[in-house]
């Protein structure tokens, strides 16, 4: 799964209104921080290279007892860029575990070690995660609920892969041991 | 608090299971998970005293309970279980007040009581308001509410579910489950669930995943 692009959300949090870093941040932290929160020195760098590459301007400083705060807005490259980022679909990707989780297994199989051994151990920490999910579903906002749903389903369709792999582990382990590419 | 030790059982050639072990805490709710045919739904009815092992034994809060006669075990069964099946299998004639009432009246609670107890879990469960229709009367969740409230109304030891949801939405189903596994937090009542839906077993507090007749893990 690629990476969420901060950049991209920074601009779209500042095309209704300009905004400080510090406020970018927490609206940040709310809405996609749950799994990963910002990091204030991140924020502080992603707004410099947007102001760079001219998607973002200075809109003014304020003075403080801290450093002083700088308040940015959207230009309307900015606002172009923004609209090509929304309108572009992205590209259907497999996650992270799975590809993981093929290589262990194909590696575990090749060297005779029991691959069903550690996809048992991925269901029970993938059953942990899902337990997890589903406190935060059912204590959280709809913007939780939402985003714990998304990481449920794939959640699931990992647990689906699983399942289906430990169905075939002995025709895998065949072919693997032959070093015959024929898995039909 | 119930446990199976080593059991096995075979329908014919072919062993249901064979060699599983199972030990569930008092309270817990577990999860049991595994392709068709992996023996979830054998071991769920050997738990139940409902089926006998060729081998091995069955425990339920400290008591051996395969070796008991079928008499005994029946009566353990309406004093210390509940039963949530897939499609609810509440007595059609009976109003959904009358089918919550059951399980007590059937080990000598007086109406009054039964009354009172069936009217508090309805109410708990939202379904209060149907309380005199019948089963037919009522959507597919509604009826499965009220097939959890049945299972829980006589604060059994232990419930278990087959495939609760497995006719509902999912929407539905998760109301049924909150319904489940809410009731039996707070009655303290131990649950075993059968599924075979990840999301479904996400409502427990473990899952154990049975694989050729055995717990995997």
């Amino acid at each position: 799964m690629p990476p969420v692009s901060v950049s991209r959300i920074l601009l779209g949090l500042l095309e209704p209104q300009a905004q400080h870093g510090y406020t970018l941040r927490q609206r940040y932290d709310d809405w996609f921080g749950a799994s990963r929160p910002l990091k204030s020195a991140q924020v502080y760098a992603t707004l410099q290279r947007l102001d760079r590459d001219g998607l973002i301007d200075l809109a003014g400083v304020t003075a403080g007892e801290g450093p002083d705060r700088r308040m940015y807005a959207i230009t309307g490259s900015g606002v172009v860029e923004l609209e090509r980022w929304l309108d572009e679909p992205e590209v259907p990707d497999v996650t992270g575990t799975r590809r993981v989780l093929f290589a262990k297994v194909l590696i575990a199989l090749s060297s005779g070690r029991p691959a069903d051994v550690l996809l048992d151990r991925q269901r029970q920490a993938h059953h942990a995660r899902l337990r997890e999910m589903r406190v935060r579903r059912q204590s959280g906002d709809l913007i939780d609920q939402l985003d714990a749903d998304f990481e449920m389903y794939h959640l699931d369709a990992d647990l689906r892969w699983i399942d289906g792999a430990v169905g075939r582990l002995d025709r895998l382990a065949a072919i693997v041991l032959s070093g015959s590419t024929d898995g039909a | 608090m119930l446990r199976a030790k080593d059991v096995t059982i075979r329908f014919g050639e072919t062993p249901a299971l064979d060699g599983a072990a199972i030990d569930v805490a008092r309270g817990e709710i577990v999860a049991v998970m595994g392709p068709s045919g992996s023996g979830k739904s054998t071991l769920l009815y050997l738990l139940a005293g409902i089926l006998r092992p060729d081998r091995g034994e069955v425990h339920l809060g400290g008591q051996r309970i395969d070796t008991l006669s079928d008499a005994a075990r029946s009566r353990l069964r309406l004093t210390s279980m509940g039963f949530v099946l897939q499609f609810g299998d509440l007595v059609p004639e009976l109003s959904l007040r009358e089918n919550v009432e059951l399980p007590l009246r059937l080990v000598g609670v007086s109406k009054t009581d039964s009354r009172a107890r069936a009217a508090e879990l309805l109410r708990m469960l939202d379904v209060d308001a149907h309380a005199d229709r019948r089963p037919g009367q009522v959507s597919g969740g509604q009826a499965q509410r009220v097939a959890v409230a049945r299972a829980l109304v006589h604060r059994p030891a232990v419930v278990f579910a087959d495939e609760p949801t497995g006719a509902l939405d999912s929407g539905a189903g998760e109301l049924v489950l909150d319904a489940l596994t809410g009731l039996a937090r707070r009655e303290g009542s131990t649950v075993v669930l059968v599924t075979h839906e990840s999301r479904v077993a996400s409502y427990a507090d473990r899952t154990v995943y049975l694989r050729d007749g055995r717990v995997a893990v």
